[in-house]
């Protein structure tokens, strides 16, 4: 597994020095990853990587720090891939941070540096950043009747006390061992995972719970993919009522514009937005615990509108315009304010049983 | 009635030298520092003066000596053409006796008033008497004087006369022993030396400091400076005033052959239209003219268009030479010079011309050094107050590669030096420190530094891009063992190989910003030659 990453370095690094020693300048292509070079296929209804990129001349004083930072990534990854070990992304980091010698200039100054430097190298690579060894951190966790392997140890979701089980940033080697579920609740907020995973409601509802903190991870990601393809489980999405909410289900379904060129491996199509909707704000008389709209809330509820993946969906653009018209956002813990357990006996169970999801 | 009796016992006609005397500072003995300056300025200023109107190199010494408890002796010593023996204790001892008060002549001295008002310093300080030297040929002799000004009379009271042997084959020497201090800086005898021999790259100025420490000032160029022609007075710069005096004492029959006879660029047809607009009889007679018709003669002059004066009594000093005077005395990277065609201001014709000195050892982060001179004197005094300052704040110079900010001088490590020459350098004051602000005066003065200021910003953006250059190799020698170890750790190649490599393509680089270098270097002396004409009228 770990031998064809190798070889992906080792020709980077080849044709580079083929170029110097051949009197040409070095150069590397990569690819844009921006809005501007992102496109929607309608076909596949993924984000996909446009054919823009950008040229990485050595020779060049604008490019000359971030060709060398993606060659110290590089570098980095291929010494873990050689001792079988893992970095995360802060370790990477630490990894290549130094001062170049007789300058005041750090190889790297940020986190932020050495992570673009990373998806850069994915790119160049066409390996994924755990495929080269590079973990973000975990943060995810998980619950439900399902029996998996990993590492060779045998793991019971439904046997991991309070905090469940904790996803790890690769999920390639695991192995499902046995799925008893009929669908997956993925949620945005781990204080709601805690109130779904005390109140059993994986158990009663014979479904998987998983959470993240704020922004999905790509383990996270991959996982619900698998369990998506591997078990043809439906994927229920459960966020807050705001510009940000709408677009965790929005990255999970279609990709991501910064992983655009990972959407393959990544995306959902099959993911269901449960709440909280519009309507949900009505039906359950959550209008007293809305949240006043401030001018950024405006700004990317615009942005949400015009993305051309939602640009045709009637649904969608109902929800943006009943939510342009309210101003306001909502929390999932608004529920609470109808009962500490009314989220598991009463509003996820409607929703799931009568089929009220956006697609 | 008693009081205007008594009032009339206490009133009586005040002679100059005794206004001046209690108004010392209208001439510049406001301090005692100041004072030092003055007094040596007035001695050079007549030296220079007089030599270059005999045709001389001048070669001046001048001498302070401190003689303690604030007394200075200052000895300022000339080859000059001497002064014949009946006129020195005038010149020297009366004030307001001069040469050059009634001429229309580009010169330094201008009212008569410098060297009388320093020795009346000398003796009103010190008490001591002026001793001059004078000799006017090899085998004249050398006359020697002690002076004292009568301050009530305003008259020469000599003290001594004396024949003495002098070696010299002719010249001047002027000893005064005044009261003073002695500090260096900005405005100090030093500093006024140093710029007087930027402004007169014909002269050598020996200069003996209060601590005996001799300064050579050396002539870096023997070609004279244009000797500055006479001419009548322009009747655009006449006042009602100066016009009754010269109709009072004027030998003309008609009024008509009057305007023709005192003024320049006027003929007969400019002389009719005159008096025509001014509704004269041409046949009028000068002297009899009544104040009313003046005025109408005045009124007349300015409705009539007339042609500007000559200019060719003026004498700049003229770009090559501006140039070699900078680069003798600052010590600096890019010289540029421009001289403007002359201009005229009020019937007074006048001519601006900029030096300018970039780099160096000059500091980067001050305001930059302006060096203001009026017909070739340096100006020391009251910058902000001067047409010169405003001129400069006024142009933008953020365009131009220095540093400025709202209503400022400009900063950066640069020198500007800034010439008017004239027949009449209006001064806002007797002491003569700073130009008035006449608008035609100020436009020349922004269109010449502008001028001075496009070179320097060629200079300075070449100058940068050669740096950022300069920058982009340094960035490349540190990165390229860097990038070849990480290379060699991917690769498997040997980094040695690599970092041999990278820098043979950096060679290329390096040749690219040498050539930028030496071309940037040969446009510049190109440049300097085609603008050595001299620069158009806009």
């Amino acid at each position: 597994m770990s031998k064809k990453p190798k070889e992906a370095l080792e020709e980077l690094g080849k044709g580079l020095v083929k170029d110097v020693l051949s009197n040409k300048q070095p150069k590397m292509i990569v690819p844009i990853r921006a809005l501007s070079n992102v496109t929607f296929n309608k076909k596949t209804e993924m984000l996909q990587l446009g054919g823009k990129s950008a040229e990485r001349n050595f020779f060049n004083v604008a490019h000359a720090k971030k060709f060398l930072q993606t060659l110290e990534v590089a570098a980095a990854s291929k010494n873990l891939l050689e001792d079988g070990k893992h970095a995360s992304l802060r370790d990477v980091f630490y990894m290549v941070k130094r001062t170049i010698p007789n300058t005041r200039t750090n190889v790297v100054d940020e986190q932020a540096e050495s992570d673009d430097a990373i998806e850069d190298l994915e790119l160049l690579t066409e390996q994924s950043r755990e495929q080269l060894n590079i973990n973000a951190n975990k943060m995810g966790s998980v619950a439900g009747h399902v029996v998996i392997e990993d590492k060779g140890d045998e793991i019971n979701w439904s046997k991991m006390g309070s905090g469940g089980w904790s996803i790890p940033s690769n999920v390639e080697e695991i192995t499902f061992k046995r799925v008893r579920a009929k669908y997956v609740i993925y949620m945005e907020k781990a204080a709601v995972w805690e109130r779904l995973h005390e109140d059993k409601f994986w158990d009663k509802q014979n479904c998987i719970i998983m959470s993240s903190q704020g922004q999905t991870t790509r383990g996270i990601r991959r996982l619900l993919q698998r369990l998506s393809i591997e078990h043809k489980l439906p994927i229920y999405v459960l966020a807050d009522f705001d510009p940000w909410g709408f677009y965790i289900y929005s990255v999970l379904k279609f990709g991501s514009i910064n992983l655009a060129h990972m959407a393959e491996s990544m995306t959902l199509g099959t993911a269901r937005f449960l709440g909280i909707t519009a309507d949900d704000i009505e039906n359950y008389g959550l209008k007293k615990h809305l949240i006043a709209f401030k001018d950024v809330d405006v700004k990317r509820l615009e942005q949400l509108q015009n993305y051309e993946w939602f640009a045709d969906n009637k649904q969608w653009q109902r929800q943006f315009k009943l939510m342009k018209e309210m101003k306001a956002k909502a929390e999932i813990q608004a529920l609470s304010s109808r009962g500490i357990s009314f989220i598991t006996e009463k509003y996820l169970p409607e929703k799931i049983q009568k089929g009220e999801f956006l697609e | 009635m008693a009081i205007a009796h008594e009032l009339a016992a206490q009133q009586r006609e005040i002679s100059v030298s005794e206004f001046f005397a209690k108004n010392r500072h209208l001439l510049g003995f406001d301090n005692k520092k100041k004072a030092l300056l003055t007094t040596i300025k007035e001695a050079v200023d007549n030296s220079l003066d007089a030599c270059e109107e005999a045709d001389i190199l001048p070669e001046i010494s001048v001498e302070v000596i401190d003689m303690q408890n604030d007394r200075f002796r200052i000895i300022v010593e000339d080859n000059g053409p001497g002064i014949v023996k009946k006129q020195i204790p005038n010149i020297f001892a009366k004030l307001l006796y001069g040469s050059k008060f009634h001429r229309m002549r580009q010169s330094r001295g201008q009212q008569g008033i410098g060297i009388s008002a320093s020795v009346m310093y000398a003796q009103l300080t010190t008490g001591r008497s002026a001793k001059i030297t004078s000799k006017i040929g090899q085998r004249e002799q050398a006359h020697y004087y002690e002076l004292h000004i009568n301050v009530q009379k305003n008259s020469p009271e000599i003290a001594k006369e004396d024949v003495v042997e002098w070696k010299k084959e002719r010249g001047t020497r002027v000893e005064l022993d005044i009261e003073a201090s002695y500090s260096a800086g900005n405005q100090s005898v030093d500093e006024y030396l140093k710029q007087t021999a930027i402004a007169n790259p014909s002269c050598t100025i020996i200069y003996t400091n209060p601590k005996a420490e001799q300064v050579i000032f050396p002539r870096v160029s023997s070609e004279q400076p244009k000797k500055p022609k006479e001419i009548k007075p322009h009747p655009y710069g006449v006042e009602l005033g100066v016009l009754m005096n010269m109709l009072r004492f004027s030998d003309d029959r008609t009024i008509h052959s009057f305007l023709i006879n005192e003024f320049s660029k006027v003929g007969g047809e400019a002389a009719k239209q005159i008096l025509e607009n001014a509704a004269i009889p041409p046949q009028s007679k000068p002297r009899e003219m009544s104040r009313e018709m003046i005025e109408r003669l005045v009124e007349g002059i300015k409705r009539t268009k007339i042609q500007n004066p000559p200019t060719d009594c003026l004498s700049p000093i003229g770009q090559d030479l501006i140039e070699k005077g900078l680069r003798k005395e600052i010590n600096a990277e890019f010289y540029a010079s421009v001289t403007r065609s002359p201009a005229v201001y009020r019937g007074n014709p006048f001519q601006i011309e900029v030096g300018i000195a970039y780099g160096g050892t000059q500091p980067a982060d001050q305001p930059i050094r302006i060096m203001r001179f009026a017909n070739r004197v340096p100006l020391l005094y009251q910058q902000s107050a001067c047409a010169v300052t405003k001129s400069i704040i006024q142009t933008a110079w953020r365009g131009y590669g220095l540093e400025q900010s709202q209503g400022a001088v400009p900063a950066g490590p640069c020198t500007l030096m800034v010439h008017m020459a004239s027949v009449w350098v209006p001064f806002t004051s007797e002491s003569k420190e700073a130009i008035a602000h006449y608008p035609e005066i100020i436009r020349e003065i922004k269109l010449a530094v502008q001028e001075a200021g496009r070179r320097l910003s060629i200079y300075v953006n070449k100058k940068r891009r050669v740096a950022d250059q300069q920058e982009r190799v340094s960035i490349f020698e540190n990165y390229i063992p860097e990038v070849a170890d990480a290379l060699a750790r991917l690769s498997g190649a040997g980094k040695e190989k690599i970092i041999a490599a990278m820098r043979k393509m950096l060679e290329k680089n390096k040749e690219y910003i040498q050539a930028h270098k030496e071309a940037h270097q040969v446009e510049e002396r190109k440049e300097e030659q085609a603008r050595l004409g001299g620069f158009e009228d806009e």
